[in-house]
């Protein structure tokens, strides 16, 4: 009930947030005054109409997980962010092995198997993209200067990054 | 006879020996990504795309390679139905109905096998229907105009929602997400950029592939890290596989009606493989009755749902081929792969690369034959393979979609966007909200709006010329019913809950 009604309001009000966007749209002699406003303003409209049936009929609460699982989705979630920005200063292999011992933890934790899981899976993935599939600029390793790991890591930070 | 001759031309395409080493490497591959739990057709074609792309295969490789992949994925889907009652993706629900039951009494072997010849007799029936259907409906297709397209594409959206969801409300939801991602990025007319927030990143749009990987593929982490890879051991025993040809023989009308109702259900736009398989169920168990023991592990319960599911899946090429709209989660995956090679689906594709979709029929014939040779022998090594546990499996697969991803457009965003999509996957699915609208919108939603952008440029503002054409209404009719019907439908087409232990 409780997180229908939430997700509802948080929708509708993005939807609102959409359709004055919309109305704010840049024209120019080429698009016509209305045009590129016309469809972005119906899909608003429909997501509003559909948000308040979300508030207003809510269907029964789903079965959330237990307060300790929300912590670990949100250390996956953050350790997923870090390992995106990380990918292009520090090369393939070192970060996923971090990245995927860590998410390996968090689905069976049990530290050694995770370990392992994390190191065989960096250098074999390696190994896979660079030999067999031919992206070896892709995973490439490297080796970065302090200012360009901070560069990369700022952008994760709210009003500092880029 | 037009058809051999584009079949002929077809197979030129397809028949070559590297085309066929692709076809079986994909169906091999297919079949292990389909098998393993956590993995289905839709994500597991979606995080390869983006690394075919990058291997820099040519149109026609890329395709044979991917639709071996995913028709190999369908029939591996059955393999984790059948042993763990875990589907892998929505219409491999129906299989686990009867699949697990029978596998519980011991005769796994018998149902992976009878699974899989009703999965070739569903697919290889629809491929033929697909031949015979597209090219006519093809020409139908050239009689739309803007307006037909725009109805179109919401007929796909009002009978996905309607019968994907359980909450009309929320497919519509769903969608607009989708749609309304869509219209992020510069403006196709103006040239000016619409709804980016000023972000730089943001001017290229939101590309499909990383809200589909995103959505499909690292969302399923979130579920795994949230169930801690638990129930996905194998709970029953394997013996020696043999082909049970008494219940082939026994179940061949059973396929046969099957594949047909699945087909239809296919070609449905929007409606897609879930309905297939459900509907062919359902047709079984009622001509059945009460004796046909359905539910308890009957082997025309194995059979049905399989061939319905698969002939749904090659009847749903033939909307997504000829007019462009996928019917279901994994066809709009197909699109997707069709979009990245840069080739528009379309009444215009047969008759401008007809090397394409022919060779496109070509390597499904293929793939399927290849499939049920592999199938059958090698299954008990697809069965070793489920043994992968999730905690090597799911960061496993977690890496190989950021390392596809960021091989598009080596950008940091789209990584990050990925992520996001996939904690908006996991919310979306837990409060069941449909993921394969979003999917929908995002790639339809720039030529849903090109379509009334020409329309209302075309009648001057005048909002009646939606409906100006008897297409148009007929398809706006549709629309309105496929919504709204399925409110009513809900209580008397009740789906039937997998079985627990």
């Amino acid at each position: 009930m409780a997180s229908d009604r939430i997700f509802g309001l948080v929708t509708l009000i993005t939807a609102v947030a959409y359709l004055a966007a919309a109305t704010q749209i840049q024209t120019n002699f080429f698009s016509g005054e209305f045009l590129p406003k016309l469809f972005p303003m119906l899909i608003g409209a429909v997501a509003a109409i559909s948000s308040l049936f979300m508030v207003f009929k809510p269907d029964p609460e789903p079965d959330w997980p237990a307060a300790g699982s929300w912590i670990s989705m949100g250390v996956a979630v953050i350790v997923l962010s870090i390992y995106a920005v990380l990918l292009k200063p520090l090369g393939f292999i070192l970060p996923t092995i971090f990245a995927a011992g860590i998410l390996s933890y968090q689905i069976s934790p049990r530290a050694k198997p995770a370990m392992l899981a994390g190191i065989g899976l960096s250098l074999g993935l390696f190994v896979l993209f660079k030999f067999a599939l031919g992206l070896g600029n892709i995973v490439a390793y490297r080796i970065p200067t302090p200012a360009k790991l901070w560069d990369a890591i700022s952008i994760l930070i709210p009003f500092v990054g880029h | 006879m037009d058809i051999l001759s584009n079949l002929a031309l077809g197979f030129g395409v397809a028949l070559s020996p590297y085309t066929l080493f692709l076809a079986v490497c994909g169906c091999f591959l297919g079949t292990i990504i389909g098998a393993l739990p956590g993995l289905g057709p839709s994500n597991g074609v979606a995080i390869l795309i983006p690394i075919t792309f990058t291997l820099g295969l040519d149109a026609t490789s890329a395709l044979v390679l991917m639709t071996s992949v995913y028709y190999g994925a369908m029939y591996g889907g059955r393999i984790s139905s059948i042993l763990l009652n875990i589907p892998g993706d929505e219409p491999a629900l129906m299989t686990t109905l009867d699949g697990y039951p029978m596998a519980k009494q011991g005769r796994a072997g018998d149902a992976l096998v009878l699974s899989g010849v009703a999965s070739f007799v569903g697919a290889f029936l629809a491929t033929i229907g697909l031949m015979l259907l597209a090219p006519s409906l093809a020409r139908v297709a050239f009689l739309f105009g803007p307006a037909e397209y725009f109805a179109l594409y919401l007929l796909a959206f009002c009978t996905l929602g309607g019968m994907a969801s359980n909450n009309q409300a929320k497919s519509a939801l769903a969608a607009c997400i989708g749609l309304g991602i869509a219209t992020i990025g510069v403006d196709s007319s103006s040239g000016l950029p619409r709804l980016t927030g000023g972000n730089l990143h943001l001017y290229d749009g939101v590309d499909f592939l990383v809200a589909i990987v995103g959505l499909f593929a690292i969302a399923e982490v979130f579920f795994f890290i949230e169930s801690h890879g638990k129930g996905s051991a194998v709970g029953v025993k394997l013996d020696k596989v043999r082909i049970p040809w008494a219940d082939i023989w026994e179940t061949k009308w059973t396929m046969l009606r099957s594949s047909a109702v699945g087909f239809i259900a296919g070609i449905l736009p929007g409606a897609g493989a879930s309905l297939g398989s459900f509907m062919a169920y359902m047709t079984e168990k009622s001509i059945a009755g009460e004796k046909g023991g359905f539910g308890t592990g009957v082997p025309k319960g194995v059979a049905a749902p399989e061939a319905g599911n698969n002939a749904a899946a090659g009847g749903a090429l033939v909307p997504m081929l000829t007019l462009g709209v996928p019917g279901s989660g994994t066809t709009a995956v197909l699109l997707a792969l069709l979009m990245t090679l840069n080739i528009t689906p379309g009444p215009t594709l047969f008759t401008d690369r007809p090397e394409v979709v022919w060779g496109l029929i070509a390597s499904l014939l293929i793939a399927n034959i290849v499939l049920l040779l592999m199938n059958v022998p090698m299954v008990k090594i697809f069965v070793k393979i489920l043994m992968v546990p999730a905690w090597i499996l799911l960061p496993g697969v977690t890496m190989v979609s950021f390392v596809g991803i960021y091989s598009l457009s080596g950008s940091y965003f789209d990584l990050l966007m990925m992520v996001g999509f996939g904690a908006l996957g996991y919310i979306l699915r837990k409060l069941d909200i449909p993921t394969v609208p979003v999917i929908l919108g995002i790639l339809l939603g720039g030529n849903m709006e090109d379509a009334l952008r020409r329309a209302m440029t075309l009648s001057d503002g005048d909002v009646t010329y939606l409906f100006s054409s008897p297409i148009a209404i007929g398809l706006w009719v549709a629309a309105i019913a496929g919504f709204v019907a399925p409110m009513f439908l809900r209580n008397i087409l009740k789906k039937p809950q997998a079985v627990t232990d």
